[in-house]
């Protein structure tokens, strides 16, 4: 009995609930700061969930992904707050 | 999925149980506070310790797995580097969108009179 591999689905159902729970309030988000921590928790999340997909097929491919989502995640909100601060990306 | 020794299929399986509910908690605390502010705490805490334990178990199967290597060290070192840059910048951006979320202006308010200064 493999305990890692019966649990590995429900740990990724769940952080498809957390995207999804995150995807509604990029939809909906009153402001427009939400919508981007919004999109900043897509990305954290689809992170964990590439790292688990790789777990769970035994691969080393995905880590590159998630190592350039986790990267341009983090570049694009500061990017789009900078826009929201200055009204400019590249002064 | 490979065979793993008994006691650390145990430990990999309670690390991913609980980044997941982290993860989901925080989405959750995303979805259902009522302001910005609120709705901060959520992603940029909790969902900095789900992915940070998805990576630790991670890390733990791949060295058994005899490929041993520092990839999850590093998205682990840069999501709990950058997690609170953004929420920061995040901040500042709605205070400067939003003045009624900036801080109070001026000297701090006494909250009681002492009478022996």
């Amino acid at each position: 009995m493999n305990l890692l591999a019966a649990v590995l689905p429900w740990a990724a159902s769940a952080f498809m609930i957390a995207l999804l729970l995150s995807g509604w309030r990029l939809l909906r988000g009153p402001t427009l700061a939400d919508r981007i921590l919004a999109l900043d928790s897509l990305y954290v999340n689809s992170v964990a969930l590439l790292i688990l997909i790789g777990m769970y097929f035994d691969t080393d491919v995905h880590f590159e992904a998630a190592l350039i989502i986790a990267m341009m995640g983090f570049v694009s909100t500061v990017a789009l707050a900078k826009y929201l601060l200055r009204g400019d990306i590249i002064e | 999925m490979r065979d793993l020794p008994i006691l650390l299929d145990v430990v990999l399986a309670l690390l991913v149980v609980t980044g997941s509910l982290f993860a989901l908690v925080g989405a959750y605390g995303l979805a259902k506070l009522q302001d910005f502010l609120k709705r901060l705490h959520g992603p940029t805490k909790a969902g900095s310790v789900g992915v940070g334990a998805v990576l630790l178990a991670s890390i733990g199967y791949s060295a058994v797995a005899g490929r041993a290597s520092l990839h999850e060290l590093l998205i682990a070192l840069f999501v709990f580097m950058t997690a609170p840059v953004a929420a920061h910048l995040l901040v500042k951006a709605a205070a400067h969108v939003d003045p009624r979320l900036r801080p109070p202006v001026g000297p701090p308010v006494r909250e009681t009179a002492r009478e022996d200064e």
